[in-house]
């Protein structure tokens, strides 16, 4: 800056003002990392505030079910109340079944949402990493990830899921992890080939070089610079995903590969309302809405972290 | 470029390899003895269990009925499925559908997903934004066998618009709802991500530069932003026809569409090896080209991807 | 027997049987010959599915099959519609003892390719049939005649590979000239005749034997009707027939063809009857159950057939052994309210048990001595049960497993009954859901199915015996669960060899007051078969075997 000192008759010294002060570069403290510089922003927005807090209910009602209703879900389940419309007690009525609705609902959260969030979580850690190594590396790293890729997807999820019921571990411990293990098994390559595609993208631009070019090790600019850059789409197959895999558990355990009857699930009661839908659509409802609402949580989770992690529009 | 695509090509024999040998082991080791289960509760005499175990190689260990099916491949004889048909009819009966059925929902759900994406993504945050997020829940939440048949009783049965079923009459008219209700799911994922890369891009420096350059509003959408968009949208196109062709099954199962999905499905469900083989062995195929194809357009798309060599 | 691989064909009637359980028909416009009949020549669109085996009588065990034979082919006996037996092509069927038959071949009809129809074609055929080199799947319907086991040789103990036959013809079975047929059988059995209309007993052409291969893509028979054309099987898409204009029998077509359309799932098929796409269904899907009476008040029959649904306990279960296991046999019979469940959860479409055999067939008593045990009951049931606990208590963690089939439906009803059990003596209960059906027969088989499990057996011939001795009789071919009575047993042999079909059906009525004491298995319910039809056609019927009288069908 240039000193203004002969313009004293117009305007205050440039000591007396605090200009000096704020056009200084501070050099001396380090640039905040990328996730500090997220976060920092990300908890200022009422997007993240209302997801967080949404997403934490959620939780809450998995862990806590008895906290919300008096009602055991499957216990005392009567024919003679099928298909009932709500009464004292039973605020959404009772399904096919002659069992509560709101109980199920509340009870089926904690199944729902272990699947949805942790096939996510193992899609993401298999999928994102093999992808991004088959697109940052390309030759042969990369062929031979996606011609396996070409593999699990050309399996059929019901063969897969029947062969992997059958061993013997997993025949003897059906459970929610079965099922997890099952969609990350045959789930992953989809994400593989996003983030393959995304890296490929951005493995060429002009700051990746540069990066390189002052000695940035490849496998550090991949993971500092060349992911943050291609997360957008990674965020937004996680979140849709996490309602797809949730459905997908139901479609499992109807056709007798996923939970065990005895554990409930949003998935289980929206594919029984298969027997009710022309009669009373209304059981489809609550699972369906409940399934929605915990969908719409993570997408503006993930909306909100995208904008927050946007390199182009952060602040240096 | 030429040597890319055929060192590509040349990929496949040992993806087809691979799959072959899992999806036969695979069906090997279903449980339940698939020649017994034709009999249902009352059981043939063992004498003509007996035959039919030998006349479906049944009676041979994996390796000996693998090693057969690659044989009778390699000199285009599928072979027969348990009810005596040649697994090459079956095959070319049910793809062509399959084929044209994937088509139209791979249209519908990239011209729908495409364009509502970059409406949402360039208004972010408006009423259009808003409302195709709760779209997306709704396909999301509700399962297929529900927005299916809510789709088919509605245009076919009350507005009489569209043919109900298709069954023996096909054709890409008849086709037409079973597409729009198969390309539903997958059109929330095209939307979704075509919305997040047109914002990221919209605030990118050379959509500034095109803008400042004097270009017209039209011209900076279409141009650059759309089409530094289309990565991650083309990619997934390109993945999703897996659960187009033969994941279709309860789509299929609703319009009674004589396609891939059902077959495989019911193939698997009876453990025929050679038919779950020769299907999943045709879609392998498939996969392969499309992502062949996918990459090819990367580089279209986006000049500074090179492939090397 | 023919089953519907996924039980979503359930189905018929015999119009005796409503009377018993007044159980009515829905309001049909069937009342036959009354209705004046629209264009003779229309063909009529019919749900269906790919058969699973080339079309050769003896060959074709399900329902998709069985139907289109059982229009191509006429055999010595058929089936009125309310299961009585007649004679078709046969001038007589006689017997001295039970053991020895004559049957007397009606002369001068034909094929549809001109070859008369001997008693040479019912010979070859048989025997045909019955080898097991020709591996056809009802092979074991010859069992009954000598010389079985030469065409047939079944397993020794300790051998591993099965021996190949030692004759190619039944021993018992003589062509004695052009319209006589000599059987012997190797024990008496008075209800032998009875079996004589099912489809594994039809006549081939000689052209047939030559070449079954061709035959079965593109049959030749006696029937009502032919196949339209060469090819006219289209495969995973439709079968057409014709009427056949030669045929002179009591079946004789009163529409000018049916056209069998495959459908991979029964929603669709229901769908196209409401747009009038379809003319007739006999499948419907299970969330229509409740509503296929108001979405067609007019349209539309429910009617029960020989068929019924059962819960079977594995003999080797420890919890189910001696007094104790008796006691809780009873307990959880008594703990089921069957009534409520073909009520809510079948909206009617099932019959309340009350037998182990189905009254569509003839000699049905619903009143057999100890079948109370199959009446709800839920403080005896709890009484029981606790009694049962007092001899060998109940482990406390133990959740009783209901094994089924997911491919058919039966979800919804598995559940309603470990509601029941949950409910009425207070222990755990859950379905266990296989995704195949083989996966259950395997584990029946290799007794190691850890818990109950569904089962469902439909008549082949309308006889108390056909419920009873394949499934339950020691050793017997369906009988998974290894029941074994001794007593049982001798009852059945003294039926069979009854001198009269009274004689015979008083002693199954006492060989099944053994089963209400033992309850091998728990009967649940009867079958009933919907149909429902489009605008477009009447006079909709079907047979005691849930079978759609096609041939009845008018076009309006």
């Amino acid at each position: 800056m240039k000193s203004n000192q002969d313009t004293t008759h117009f305007v205050a010294p440039i000591e007396e003002t605090p200009l000096l002060a704020t056009d200084a570069v501070k050099t001396d403290q380090a640039p905040l990392s990328l996730w500090a510089d997220a976060w920092r922003k990300l908890r200022r927005r009422p997007l993240f505030i209302v997801s967080a807090v949404m997403i934490l209910v959620i939780l809450v009602v998995a862990f806590f079910p008895g906290l919300f209703t008096q009602t055991a879900p499957n216990d005392n389940c009567q024919l003679a109340n099928s298909d009932g419309a709500p009464s004292a007690g039973h605020p959404f009525g009772f399904t096919f079944q002659g069992c509560d609705v709101y109980a199920r609902v509340i009870y089926g959260t904690q199944a729902s949402v272990m699947v949805g969030v942790f096939a996510v979580i193992g899609v993401l850690i298999i999928g994102v990493t093999l992808g991004a190594l088959a697109g940052f590396y390309g030759g042969w790293v990369d062929s031979v990830i996606a011609r396996l890729g070409d593999i699990f997807f050309a399996l059929p999820l019901v063969l897969g899921a029947l062969v992997v019921t059958q061993l013997p571990f997993f025949r003897e411990n059906k459970s929610v992890w079965t099922v997890i293990m099952i969609i990350v098994l045959l789930a992953w390559p989809q994400m593989a080939r996003l983030t393959r595609g995304a890296v490929i993208e951005v493995r060429n631009a002009d700051f990746i070089t540069a990066a390189r070019s002052l000695g940035v090790s490849r496998i550090q600019s991949l993971i500092k610079h060349v992911l943050p850059n291609a997360l957008a789409p990674i965020i937004v197959l996680a979140t849709m995903e996490l309602g797809v895999f949730i459905v997908l558990e139901a479609t499992l355990s109807f056709l007798g590969i996923g939970l065990p009857g005895s554990i409930m699930s949003w998935g289980n009661d929206i594919s029984a309302a298969q027997s009710s839908i022309r009669t009373n659509p209304a059981v489809l409802l609550y699972p369906a809405a409940a399934l929605s609402i915990t969908v719409l949580s993570f997408i503006m989770l993930g909306d909100a972290l995208r904008d927050a992690l946007d390199p182009k529009s952060r602040q240096r | 470029m030429i040597q890319f695509i055929l060192r590509r090509l040349l990929q496949v024999i040992p993806v087809f390899l691979g799959t072959t040998l899992l999806v036969y082991f695979m069906v090997f080791a279903l449980p339940g003895d698939p020649i017994r289960a034709l009999f249902g509760d009352r059981p043939p005499s063992e004498a003509v269990i007996a035959a039919l175990r030998q006349q479906y190689n049944l009676d041979q260990p994996f390796w000996v009925q693998y090693g057969l099916f690659l044989k009778n491949l390699f000199t285009f004889n599928l072979g027969v499925d348990f009810t005596g048909q040649p697994i090459a009819a079956t095959l070319g009966r049910v793809f062509p559908v399959t084929v044209m059925l994937a088509i139209e929902a791979l249209v519908i759900q990239a011209v729908f997903g495409i364009g509502f994406g970059l409406i949402a993504g360039l208004r972010k945050g408006k009423i259009f934004d808003s409302s195709v997020l709760l779209a997306s829940l709704v396909v999301i939440a509700i399962p297929i066998f529900v927005l299916g048949f809510v789709l088919q009783l509605v245009f076919g049965v009350y507005l009489g618009w569209a043919k109900p079923t298709v069954g023996t009459d096909v054709s890409w008219s008849t086709l037409l709802l079973p597409a729009f209700a198969l390309a539903l799911v997958s059109f929330a994922y095209v939307l979704r991500l075509t919305r997040a890369s047109v914002i990221e891009n919209s605030t990118a420096d050379y959509v500034r530069t095109a803008t400042a350059k004097g270009l017209s509003r039209p011209r900076v959408v279409m141009a650059h932003i759309l089409r530094n968009s289309m990565i991650p949208v083309v990619t997934y196109l390109g993945a999703s026809l897996g659960g187009l062709m033969g994941g279709a099954i309860v789509t299929e199962g609703i319009f009674n569409v004589p396609g891939v999905g059902q077959k495989l499905y019911q193939a698997i469900l009876r453990s025929e090896g050679p038919t779950v083989v020769a299907i999943v062995s045709v879609l392998v195929l498939v996969f392969v080209i499309a992502n062949l194809l996918v990459d090819l357009l990367y580089a279209w798309l986006d000049p500074r991807i090179r492939y090397e060599k | 027997m023919r089953f519907a691989r996924t039980s979503k064909a359930l189905g018929i009637v015999a119009i005796a049987a409503l009377a018993l359980t007044g159980c009515g028909a829905g309001g049909g416009s069937n009342d036959g010959a009354s209705q004046s009949a629209g264009d003779p020549s229309k063909v009529i669109t019919a749900y269906s599915n790919e058969p699973q085996n080339p079309l050769l009588p003896a060959n074709t065990n399900e329902v998709y099959g069985g139907r289109v034979v059982e229009l191509l082919f006429e055999g010595l006996t058929s089936y009125d519609p309310s299961g009585q037996s007649v004679n078709a092509l046969a001038e007589s069927i006689e017997s001295p003892d039970g053991q020895n038959y004559t049957i007397k071949v009606k002369s001068g009809t034909k094929f549809t390719n001109g070859e008369e129809v001997t008693a040479k074609s019912f010979v070859d055929a048989w025997n045909f049939a019955a080898l097991s080199t020709n591996a056809q799947a009802n092979s074991s319907f010859f069992e009954s005649i000598e010389g079985y086991d030469a065409v047939s040789a079944t397993k020794k103990e300790g051998e591993t590979e099965v021996p190949a036959p030692t004759s190619q013809t039944l021993s018992g079975l003589v062509l004695k000239d052009d319209t006589t047929i000599e059987v012997k059988l190797t024990q008496p059995e008075a209800d032998w005749p009875l079996r004589l209309g099912y489809t594994a007993f039809m006549p081939l052409p000689s052209q047939a034997i030559a070449d079954p291969k061709a035959f079965g893509e593109n049959p030749v028979g006696n029937g009502p009707y032919k196949m339209a054309k060469e090819g006219a099987w289209q495969h995973d898409s439709q079968i057409e027939l014709v009427k056949n204009e030669d045929y002179a029998g009591p079946r004789e077509a009163k529409n000018g063809g049916v056209t069998f359309k495959f459908y991979t799932d029964p929603a669709p098929a229901y769908t196209d009857i409401q747009a009038n796409n379809l003319d007739v269904t006999d499948v419907l899907p299970t969330n229509a159950l409740k509503t296929y009476t108001t979405d067609f008040p007019e349209n539309h029959l429910n009617k029960p057939y020989a068929g019924n649904s059962t819960l079977n306990i594995p003999g080797y279960l420890p919890e189910f052994q001696g007094e104790a296991g008796k006691l809780r046999r009873q307990a959880i019979s008594m703990a089921i309210n069957r009534d409520e469940i073909t009520k809510v959860i079948f909206s009617g479409t099932r019959i309340p048990a009350k037998d182990f055999t189905s009254p569509a067939v003839d000699g049905y008593n619903d009143n057999v001595e100890g079948s109370e045990v199959l009446k709800f009951d839920a403080a005896k049931a709890k009484e029981a049960w606790d009694k049962a606990n007092a001899i060998s208590p109940w482990p406390a963690d133990k959740t009783l497993q209901l094994a089924y089939n997911t491919d058919g439906g039966n979800k919804e009803w598995i559940d309603a009954v470990a509601n029941n059990l949950k409910n009425n003596l207070g222990i755990q209960a859950e379905g266990q859901p296989f995704a195949k059906f083989a996966e259950i027969l395997d584990l029946r088989k290799a007794q190691t199915l850890p818990g109950f499990t569904r089962a469902g057996w439909q008549a082949d011939y309308p006889s108390l015996y056909n419920f009873l001795g394949p499934l339950l009789k020691t050793g017997a071919s369906a009988n998974y669960e290894g029941y074994s009575n001794p007593e049982f047993d001798k009852l059945l042999d003294e039926g069979l060899g009854a001198k009269s079909t009274d004689d015979a059906n008083a002693k199954f009525t006492e060989a099944q007051e053994i089963l209400f004491q033992d309850l091998p298995n728990l009967p649940l319910w009867y079958s009933a078969r919907q149909v429902v039809w489009s605008q477009n056609v009447t006079n909709v019927d079907s047979g005691w075997n849930g079978v759609i009288q096609y041939y009845n069908i008018t076009a309006k």
